[in-house]
């Protein structure tokens, strides 16, 4: 009798892991009944990987802060203030006053210097998190607020249209960024590429375990040696490197730069890696389930798009699928201490 | 300069001061080369302080520490570390998130070019906990773990630093069973032959003439004497460390409890545990008026469970409970205390206390609904309820809005313990009511238990110190395994008999 409730709670434990993917699969059974095989043409399919890739990059970053048991809420922030930046030096340069001469700079450049910002915008986070003490979730609504902010201040909340650069100045090229090699989207590549150094990072660097071990006791992994002011820090220059990526990304695809790019993406961010299985309170997550979760809020939106379903439904049923998925995932731990309990009672 | 071969580390008039108080003072100490250093004191004499400046998890204010002749600085643990110092924490420092050779490899790890080298750490764990008589498989998440077994791992992840020369135990065996600590000092014996120096801190005085090799007591944050374990006898270590000879005295009742109503009878309670067996099995006691009934047994015997489901903690629970005669419908916390229960809980830091509210509302929190007056709190009868409770129990406050944490561990208990007086029960269920609060205190405590029962109250109190239960129970039950092992009054209650009907109820498996 016991056998089979153990098969029956292992069989459980094996859908309950693998959730996030069925759900998958069933949105895009779903969609495709719905929508008939439009759904699944190649330009359905590449524009929502083009979304998926956006905030699926965004949660890569999202899920090593959360592992740790902070939060990343400026990244949205960045996206735009790294678009508006990126786009001002393609289109006007860098004016020296003193010198009375305009610098332009060639993409690879730009791409280094952007990603240097985000790194910078992360490192500040990190530095009032640790050495200022303040909650992650008001240091990061806080430096929000001020990414946003130089956004607009950038061009006075006006936006950049037609980014292209200038034959003659050699700052041309940024659009492969926001186009597709052999029919995929560039930001698709970038985002695989992330993911896999992510998963090596996460399982393989022995940073990846300061990060779970901070984040599932603190003061044993101070006690262990670990600075954990440091292993936060860097998880927020990692959040904000992604989040630089997203903003040249988004711009590169719009061939456009707008002061309220990426607003409110880092809760698109949150949810895909919550969906994925990240604990809020810290300590565990996967790379893998993030990924998921990002097509699962992808698929979502776009679906729902496709569908016709209002914008204001949409919102919604987000809300409701996040909040399922977090249900499903106590029920998932719970099982797991019973079962762990139980094996431990047949060993005994 | 100092130097001494006998001597790992020599540490010279040491003084911690923290914000308002001394932790130590002048305490100087030396670490015996290969042998068993005990360390003991009461709470708060500055065992625990002394050896984390030891450790490098904090630093003296003033003093210094020598090892092989120089003077060292510990600024963090690594430095410690990196001169072979390893500790093993009161509380667990573990990560439950974390797999068993994470956890034990965290801090040096093994790589491979700049890869975690996974195979090396598992088979570098299972061979350490083979080493142990602990054979868990590396990769179970620690989190799943018993406490014992987690303990283990603890230990394991300090024998993993090759360069280890003195370990620093601290209470290693206070969540370990018989076996488990049998097996612990073993490994403690296996290390000293290694040329490992040990410094060994427990409450547990038996175990110290068992295994300790050299005695240093502390009291108050200073140095108090220091001798072979062989030329001394208990008597004088605990002489030493209270400053005279306490034993408990046994509490005189002038009630006669044979001529007392029962209050509370229970028939056959039961609490399964998850995943199977029972957690409290066919339970029956009963409790009469006035009575101070002890419950004794291991830790895990669901001492703490029972408490529980008499609060109704435990809904699933099967079984009768009778209150004055009456058969009770055991609901929620909230209709127990209406009924007539209270609880003092185990752990006072995470269930007893509010720690951001002040002395006064801690007090008054489980009854602020009968000083209501309309839709407002009358703050006139709260203050003089609360301050009736400090008088009454003698809680040693200074002003009563100050904040609780303000207080030493014997007043916040006390505190604790006024707060459910103040619902007025009948019941008064006391969870390890002594647990880290100084002898002082624990006296004080007894007597309040002993005062509250002449009373009329009839008193439930779980303790794992034998010498405690005994000298203020009126009768003892011994739970074990879940089972109710034996009842024992009068000249039946000795310590040999208590210590046999704990283990009564072991090895009978889970499906019995």
């Amino acid at each position: 009798m016991n056998n089979k409730k153990s098969n029956n709670n292992q069989l459980l434990m094996t859908l309950l892991k693998g959730r996030t993917f069925i759900v998958l699969v069933l949105l895009v059974i779903f969609f495709t009944i719905v929508k008939g095989t439009t759904f699944l043409s190649a330009s359905t399919l590449t524009m929502v990987a083009k979304h998926v890739a956006l905030y699926g990059i965004l949660a890569l970053g999202m899920t090593f802060v959360i592992i740790t048991g902070g939060i990343d809420l400026s990244v949205g922030s960045v996206v735009g203030l790294v678009g508006m930046l990126a786009g001002g030096m393609i289109q006007e340069g860098i004016t020296l006053k003193f010198a009375g001469v305009t610098l332009y700079f060639s993409v690879p450049v730009i791409v280094i210097a952007m990603l240097i910002v985000g790194c910078l915008i992360g490192a500040v986070n990190g530095l009032i998190v640790t050495k200022l003490g303040v909650a992650p979730f008001i240091a990061t609504l806080g430096t929000m607020y001020i990414c946003r902010g130089f956004a607009n201040l950038r061009s006075n909340g006006a936006t950049f249209s037609d980014i292209k650069g200038y034959d003659g100045l050699g700052n041309t090229g940024f659009k492969i960024l926001g186009s597709n090699i052999a029919g995929i989207p560039t930001g698709v590549y970038i985002f695989a590429v992330l993911a896999v150094i992510s998963v090596i990072i996460l399982k393989k660097l022995p940073f990846g375990w300061y990060v779970l071990a901070v984040g599932g006791n603190e003061k044993s992994a101070r006690l262990s040696g670990i600075k954990a002011d440091k292993i936060k820090i860097i998880v927020y220059m990692i959040s904000g490197f992604c989040a630089a990526w997203v903003g040249m990304i988004n711009t590169a695809q719009l061939s456009a730069a707008h002061p309220a790019s990426g607003d409110g993406w880092e809760m698109n961010a949150i949810a895909a890696t919550v969906l994925g299985g990240t604990s809020m309170s810290g300590g565990s997550g996967t790379i893998i389930g993030t990924v998921v979760g990002a097509f699962v809020i992808g698929v979502i939106n776009d679906g729902m798009t496709m569908c016709g379903v209002s914008e204001f439904w949409q919102k919604v049923i987000r809300g409701l699928v996040i909040i399922l998925a977090v249900v499903i995932d106590q029920t998932q731990r719970n099982l797991q201490a019973k079962m762990a309990l139980q094996a431990r009672n047949e060993n005994k | 300069m100092f130097d001494d071969p006998n001597v790992v580390l020599h540490c010279e008039k040491i003084d911690k001061i923290y914000p308002g108080t001394k932790a130590l003072d002048q305490v100087s100490f030396d670490l015996l080369k290969g042998q068993v250093n005990v360390l003991i004191g009461e709470n708060g004499a500055g065992k625990s302080t002394l050896m984390k400046m030891i450790a490098g998890i904090e630093q003296p204010s003033s003093g210094k520490m020598y090892m092989d002749g120089k003077e060292v600085y510990f600024k963090d643990t690594n430095a410690a570390r990196a001169k072979g110092i390893g500790i093993i924490h009161q509380e667990l420092s573990l990560f439950p998130n974390m797999t068993v050779y994470q956890n034990i490899f965290m801090g040096h790890e093994k790589k491979k070019g700049i890869f975690l080298d996974d195979k090396a750490h598992s088979e570098g764990a299972k061979k350490i906990l083979k080493r142990l008589e602990h054979e868990i498989p590396p990769d179970t998440m620690v989190g799943d773990l018993r406490v014992g077994q987690q303990q283990m791992v603890e230990i394991a992840r300090n024998l993993n630093q090759d360069d280890l020369r003195v370990l620093i135990m601290d209470e290693p065996t206070s969540s370990l069973s018989a076996a488990e600590v049998k097996v612990l000092f073993k490994i403690m014996r296996e290390l000293l032959e290694a040329g490992i120096s040990i410094v060994y801190i427990s409450h547990r005085l038996e175990e110290i003439m068992e295994i300790g090799d050299h005695v240093t007591i502390l009291r108050d944050g200073k140095y108090v004497a220091d001798a072979a374990v062989k030329d001394i006898e208990l008597s004088w270590i605990v002489e030493n460390m209270v400053g005279k000879n306490t034993q408990y005295h046994r509490f005189e009742r002038s009630i006669d409890l044979s001529k007392q109503p029962k209050m509370l009878e229970i028939k056959n309670l039961c609490l399964p545990k998850k995943g199977g067996g029972w957690t409290l099995d066919h339970v029956s006691l009963d409790l009469k008026k006035g009575e101070v009934l002890g419950i004794y047994g291991l830790l895990g015997a669901g001492r703490s469970e029972l408490f529980e489901c008499l609060m109704g903690l435990h809904p699933e629970h099967t079984g009768d409970v009778f209150y004055e005669g009456k058969k009770l419908k055991i609901k929620d916390v909230a209709t127990q205390i209406q009924n007539g229960f209270a609880l003092v809980p185990e752990d006072r830091q995470s269930q007893g206390l509010i720690q951001t509210l002040d002395i006064g509302k801690n007090t008054s929190i489980s009854s602020l609904k009968d000083y209501v007056k309309g839709l407002f709190l009358d703050e006139k009868a709260e203050n003089a309820a609360v301050d009736e409770q400090i008088r009454d129990i003698h809680i040693k406050v200074a002003d009563k809005r100050l904040p609780i944490l303000s207080l030493s561990g014997g007043n916040q208990q006390k505190v604790v313990i006024g707060k459910g007086l103040l619902t007025k029960p009948k019941i008064l269920l006391l969870d390890e009511p002594s647990r880290g609060i100084d002898i002082g205190a624990k006296t004080e405590v007894f007597e309040i238990i002993h005062e509250l029962a002449e009373k009329g109250l009839s008193i439930i109190v779980i303790s794992s110190e034998l010498k405690e239960i005994m000298a203020i129970a009126d009768r003892i039950c011994v739970l074990s395994n879940g089972k109710k092992t034996g009842e024992l009054t009068g000249d039946e209650i000795t310590e040999d008999t208590l210590v046999r009907t704990s283990y009564a109820g072991l090895g009978t498996g889970r499906n019995a």
